[in-house]
């Protein structure tokens, strides 16, 4: 071969090129696809090891999805092996932490870990936070709002932890598996594909290692690095029922049924139109009602989106949704529609929900059902912080999906107990009240004065509309107002947008006085 | 004064010591709210809940719901006690249960204008409702019905009577077959509303519809329920059919043509329209307009 150097322009492009061909470097394989899967196989001895290779130090970021809700075994058991090995300072950037997680209060307190960016923190370790436990605030991201954070850099993932009910040695890993039913399920993963895409180094943990291919996967092996085979990576009792039940609760079925006839009335119950529906009971409850309006219309929707329940994969099943996008399954009905039906498709956060991504699923949502814990007379809506100021819950999809989707109803009873849902402000603005168009409560529905013309809608099919400020008042009415909640001045977490910028802060709260 | 014409399909319990379901129990349509003060309170929250079914009756906005308190018996302290603040917190109805004869209606009446007088309240406001849950009281149901002028409705209690009749109930309500027809008896002889007991298997939806197109079609007003679930299928029975409603309105439409003609005799299609067609058309209509499916 000639010079490189006689190459018109070579200097434009010379780090591109790696030299003249030599053929003693070529790698030849003769290892059989048996030899290949015990000598070229990333699984490691140990999670030890795993973690030793991937070259973690003090102070770099480790991240964990939480696909396996309250049954995850991957956190803490992660986290021990780490304080163990006395590597310290890290952020943990996990896609949501759960009760289960409270053992986190220990590592936070030995300095292991020193920085937390999350959807959201329930039980014990949201308690404490909200005690003062972590000098540095949490940073409470969307599931959209961290998808983009991950892709533009902001958010940089030294070494990924990704808890996987299948995987083959090669890193090929799915949230169940085709080959065998040996190990626990939880369906999508949406959510790890973000960590798994973008970590510098993947560690996969798996209790149940499945012949190559592991297909179909929702992490490639060309995204990871090692592979651990443990025990046990969960409870399969807490990771997901057999199926999430109906609501009985009347008041919910109520406000379900509402929440439906406020969809029917909206101008946009067409053939075609798409949804997304939460798990929580009304949330829930809405595709029973509005699985009776569809056959009744003969309406088809062309979408369901979000977290799937086995609710979604019945009026899959009978031909009313034609096609599902999941990003999280709540149930075994849904994951086993998943790992069974063509068009039931896995997705990534990004693609559920990313503000950087023009296509972003959620933006092409007709109608989003949303839950609330506060909402406020400015449409503002609490989906973090209780009553009492701790902080409590996640900000999940909801952001995006109120943002994305033509019409967002947010569905809610007027009180809980003593406790007022519609207030003068929100404890904590997570959703900016201009992306909010509907609340739906048992005590009338509100639409947002930017939407006259979907209110319209709505009073002409019947429904009883009021005003925001009317259901804040009856609320007043019937529980009273309450004292403040006692903050101090500690910043516990920041609440950002889903484009990154600060949307709120939350305070610690004050030890309440014993007597 | 008693409202006789009102529609009572559903008449719900709402336990008297559960402030939870009596602080909202008006948002879910049904007709009539009975708060309980006799069998869901145990004796020793009998003051609790009088105390907080009063404050609730006289704080709450119920709007146009009609309030009814079912009070314990009047031979015991406590009934007297219930009746007392009832009538003061100026409940619409009271109801009386193991009424088992006249004099027991009568003897409520009398106390009730006693404490109406007392409060000012003009006398024969409250109204009056008694639950027959026993052989005798089913036997007396006749003379019951027009034991006072303040009673709105006689209704079945059917645990207490199948036990009473030394039976259970079923599902089909063979042994409740008289006491159901001397109940409607006795009310349309006198005028006043004929009441169904509760189905108390909240979960068989199946088994609730059969019963309730069961006591529709003897002739029942309504039926007491026990769960905002059992609402919607009551009214969904109740509701007329599109023909029936468009029959009604026809005879309705008839006799307005009459009138203009200044005739006395109407006809529709020919046939000769009499005075219970007229009645079953006026009923349609207003079972169809309470149902929203006529404005």
């Amino acid at each position: 071969m000639e010079s490189l150097k006689r190459i018109p322009h070579i200097e434009e492009f010379k780090d591109e090129l790696h030299g003249i061909f030599d053929e003693s470097r070529v790698n030849k394989s003769y290892l059989t696809r048996a030899e290949q899967e015990t000598k070229r196989s990333k699984v490691v001895p140990s999670l030890e090891e795993a973690i030793r290779l991937s070259g973690l130090k003090d102070g770099m970021t480790i991240s964990f999805h939480h696909h396996f809700r309250n049954g995850d075994y991957v956190v803490n058991m992660v986290m021990d092996t780490i304080a163990r090995m006395g590597i310290k300072h890290l952020t943990l950037a996990a896609s949501s932490l759960i009760d289960i997680h409270k053992p986190l209060i220990g590592h936070i307190r030995n300095g292991v870990v020193s920085r937390i960016e999350t959807s959201g923190i329930r039980g014990g370790l949201g308690e404490a936070i909200s005690h003062g436990l972590m000098e540095t605030p949490v940073i409470f991201r969307s599931h959209g709002g961290r998808a983009a954070a991950i892709e533009s850099g902001e958010l940089k993932i030294d070494v990924a932890f990704l808890g996987a009910p299948s995987c083959d040695v090669f890193g090929n890993a799915n949230g169940y598996s085709r080959d065998n039913d040996k190990g626990v399920t939880c369906g999508s993963i949406g959510y790890a594909k973000m960590d798994a895409q973008y970590a510098d180094k993947v560690v996969i943990i798996t209790d149940n290692i499945v012949p190559y291919p592991n297909v179909p996967f929702g992490i490639p092996e060309n995204d990871v690095d090692y592979i651990v085979k443990v025990d046990a990576i969960g409870d399969s009792q807490g990771i997901m029922s057999g199926a999430t039940r109906y609501t009985k609760n009347p008041k919910e079925l109520m406000i379900a049924e509402t929440a439906s006839e406020v969809i029917e009335a909206s101008g946009l119950f067409k053939e075609g139109f798409s949804i997304q529906m939460g798990s929580g009971g009304a949330s829930l409850a809405v595709a029973r009602f509005l699985r009776e309006k569809m056959l009744r219309e003969n309406i088809r929707a062309s979408f369901a989106l979000g977290g799937i329940t086995g609710q979604i994969v019945e009026l899959f099943q009978e031909g009313l949704v034609k096609k599902i996008l999941d990003v999280q399954s709540f149930d075994l009905d849904a994951a086993n529609s998943l790992k069974n039906n063509r068009m039931h498709q896995q997705i990534s956060a990004s693609y559920y929900a990313s503000p950087n991504n023009v296509g972003s699923a959620c933006n092409q949502l007709d109608f989003v059902i949303l839950s609330a814990l506060e909402v406020d007379v400015a449409f503002n809506v609490n989906v973090l912080v209780g009553s009492d100021g701790v902080i409590r819950g996640a900000i999940g999809g909801h952001q995006d999906t109120a943002a994305g989707a033509a019409i967002s109803i947010i569905t809610c009873p007027l009180t809980r107990g003593r406790i007022a849902t519609v207030v003068d402000k929100v404890n904590c603005k997570v959703t900016p009240g201009s992306t909010v168009d509907v609340v739906v409560t048992d005590q009338g529905v509100a639409v947002n004065p930017s939407r006259p013309e979907l209110r319209q809608r709505l009073i002409d099919a019947g429904i009883h509309v009021v005003d925001i400020q009317e259901l804040r008042h009856k609320a007043e009415r019937i529980v009273g107002h309450p004292l403040p909640i006692q903050y101090t001045d500690q910043i516990v977490g920041i609440v950002t947008y889903r484009d990154g910028s600060v949307i709120d802060l939350v305070r610690g709260v004050k030890e309440m006085d014993e007597d | 004064m008693v409202d006789h014409e009102r529609l009572r399909r559903t008449m719900m319990f709402i336990p008297g010591n559960n402030p939870a379901m009596i602080k909202d129990a008006y948002i879910y349509g049904c007709d009539s709210i009975m708060f309980d003060l006799e069998d869901s309170v145990s004796p020793f929250e009998k003051d609790a809940a009088r105390s907080l079914v009063f404050h609730a009756l006289t704080t709450v906005d119920y709007g146009m719901k009609e309030k009814v308190v079912r009070v314990n018996a009047l031979d015991t302290p406590v009934g007297i006690a219930d009746l007392e603040a009832m009538v003061r917190a100026h409940v619409d109805v009271i109801r009386l249960p193991k009424t088992e004869k006249p004099e027991d209606i009568v003897f409520c009446d009398e106390q009730v204008t006693r404490i109406e007088k007392e409060i000012g309240l003009k006398v024969g406001t409250t109204g009056l409702m008694a639950a027959i849950e026993s052989a005798k009281g089913v036997l007396n149901a006749p003379a019951i019905a027009v034991a006072s002028n303040r009673l709105i409705g006689i209704a079945l209690g059917a645990e207490d009577y199948v036990t009473d009749m030394k039976t259970t109930r079923s599902p089909e309500g063979t042994e409740l077959f008289f006491a159901r027809s001397m109940i409607l008896h006795a009310a349309r002889a006198a005028g006043i509303a004929a009441l169904d007991t509760v189905y108390s298997d909240v979960n068989n939806e199946e088994g609730f519809r059969k019963e309730v197109t069961l006591i529709k079609q003897l002739g029942f007003d309504g039926k007491s329920i026990i769960n905002p679930r059992q609402i919607a299928p009551v009214v969904e029975i109740f509701t007329p059919t599109a023909k029936e409603i468009e029959k009604a309105q026809a005879v309705m439409a008839a006799i307005e043509e009459a009138h203009k003609k200044g005739s006395g005799v109407i006809s529709l299609k020919g046939k000769m329209v009499d005075r219970p067609i007229v009645l079953r058309a006026e009923r349609t209509l207003k079972l169809a307009k309470a149902a929203k499916v006529l404005k």
